[in-house]
């Protein structure tokens, strides 16, 4: 592939939320900014910008990182998931996100999107995650609000319903 | 908090990348996983004018085995290698240290190489491989060498590496059987840079301590199979003898008693490993 030039757009391609997305980019451009100010999915936040804080937390090809870490460049050919891709309409909560809601797993919300993204890749491969391996996973992002503790019960809550439904569907 | 303009380059092959890095001198860096690369790129502490992205080159996305070592390509994620089959049999150290680095987050993006390039002194990668005896493979446009890793790390995220240089694979001595192996850490948070960490081995030779977050670079120590009464001395003379500062997060003398508190845990737990 030839070298890209610093002063113009590039294409990229991949796959967001189930999609395929085309766009131009510049080199620079971070995976938070292609997805917040281009392609206009503000879902995921922004906060230290240098891969402390877990607010930006998306999924790429299956595991959670950190958009403000990747280039865009880095994602041509990837599957990028975002907390829209959660809910399964606009007037349901996906059980995580229902049972952030009923455990006050949230306060003002800001550092919910990584959260949910980190423990939604946790639950499907690790559905009786417990206590210890929540908090493990929970260690790459901080809350200002909650204490965390609620965090925790609101997933160990959703494992529980996660796994009741996978009964019920077998 | 955002990265200044730069070219970008995905190569197809080795020689294309080893090509432009030569041709970049200074200016040009390799991009791997990004994790310790791109915060850099966002503070523009790093203001490269040419990214060469090596993770679609194939041939340095393998983790192989030959004879007594486990050589880690530059294009290997660290959960690649935490979730590798033979992970606990072979490197046993690295099974302890992996939940320490960074985070579950940022180890599905970083490679075990990208570490090692960046060599943080409190890093673990850095200290598990000084700790080990482990390699460097570097490649350049022309050349090729292997530098032992005590050798490769100069500075404070300073390394051997030449212009145009890039780390091609990373090499970790196989554990034998009969060698026992220990990890320690302290930092602020789990998941953070580590104030102080501590790796041991034993084995027939003796025991091996790599001490990390108190020089300007990892450091390890040789000492003879020791006694119950002998530790606190061997330890305490190893605490002095690194160059430890204060800083921000912890004092001079708290380095040196986390040395000796962790480094006694790990040479103990080393030994009683092995036995």
């Amino acid at each position: 592939m030839p070298r890209m030039n610093a002063t113009r757009r590039h294409p990229v391609n991949f796959t967001l939320n189930g999609r395929a997305v085309s766009v131009e980019v510049e080199n620079r451009m971070l995976l938070s900014d292609l997805l917040r100010h281009e392609i206009g999915l503000t879902g995921t936040h922004v906060g230290c910008e240098h891969g402390v804080c877990g607010a930006c937390t998306v999924q790429i090809d299956g595991r959670p990182a950190r958009a403000c870490l990747t280039l865009a460049q880095q994602v041509r050919g990837s599957d990028v998931r975002t907390v829209e891709a959660l809910s399964p309409n606009p007037a349901e909560l996906s059980p995580l996100q229902a049972a952030f809601r009923r455990h006050h797993g949230l306060q003002c919300g800001f550092c919910t999107p990584g959260i949910l993204m980190s423990l939604d890749t946790l639950l499907r491969e690790t559905p009786d995650a417990d206590r210890d391996e929540i908090r493990e996973h929970l260690s790459g992002h901080l809350c200002r609000c909650t204490g965390y503790a609620s965090i925790i019960e609101a997933a160990l809550a959703a494992a529980d319903e996660l796994r009741k439904e996978e009964k019920t569907n077998a | 908090m955002k990265p200044a303009s730069f070219d970008f380059l995905c190569p197809d092959t080795l020689e294309e990348a080893l090509a432009a890095l030569s041709q970049g001198g200074p200016e040009a860096r390799v991009i791997a996983g990004g994790q310790s690369l791109v915060p850099m790129l966002n503070m523009r502490l790093a203001r490269p004018a040419l990214l060469v992205d090596i993770m679609r080159l194939e041939a340095l996305r393998r983790i192989e085995t030959s004879g007594d070592e486990i050589s880690v390509g530059a294009g290997v994620r660290q959960a690649e290698l935490e979730t590798w089959t033979s992970l606990g049999r072979d490197l046993p150290l690295l099974a302890a240290v992996f939940p320490w680095i960074g985070h579950v987050q940022t180890r599905s993006r970083g490679t075990v190489c990208g570490s090692i390039a960046h060599a943080d002194p409190s890093a673990e990668l850095p200290l598990s491989l000084v700790t080990l005896g482990g390699w460097v493979s570097l490649r350049g446009h022309k050349q090729k060498r292997r530098v032992k890793a005590d050798d490769f790390f100069i500075g404070m995220m300073a390394t051997d590496l030449a212009e145009g240089e890039m780390i091609e694979a990373v090499h970790f001595p196989r554990a034998r059987p009969g060698s026992g192996y220990a990890f320690r850490e302290v930092g602020r948070r789990h998941g953070d840079f580590a104030i102080v960490a501590c790796a041991a081995v034993a084995d027939e030779r003796g025991l091996r301590l790599g001490i990390a977050g108190v020089d300007d670079r990892p450091r390890v120590f040789s000492l003879p199979p020791l006694d119950d009464s002998q530790f606190d001395d061997a330890i305490n003379d190893i605490a002095w003898s690194l160059n430890a500062r204060d800083d921000f997060h912890a004092s001079a003398r708290y380095r040196r008693d986390l040395v000796r508190s962790l480094g006694r845990e790990t040479l103990k737990e080393a030994s009683r490993c092995r036995a």
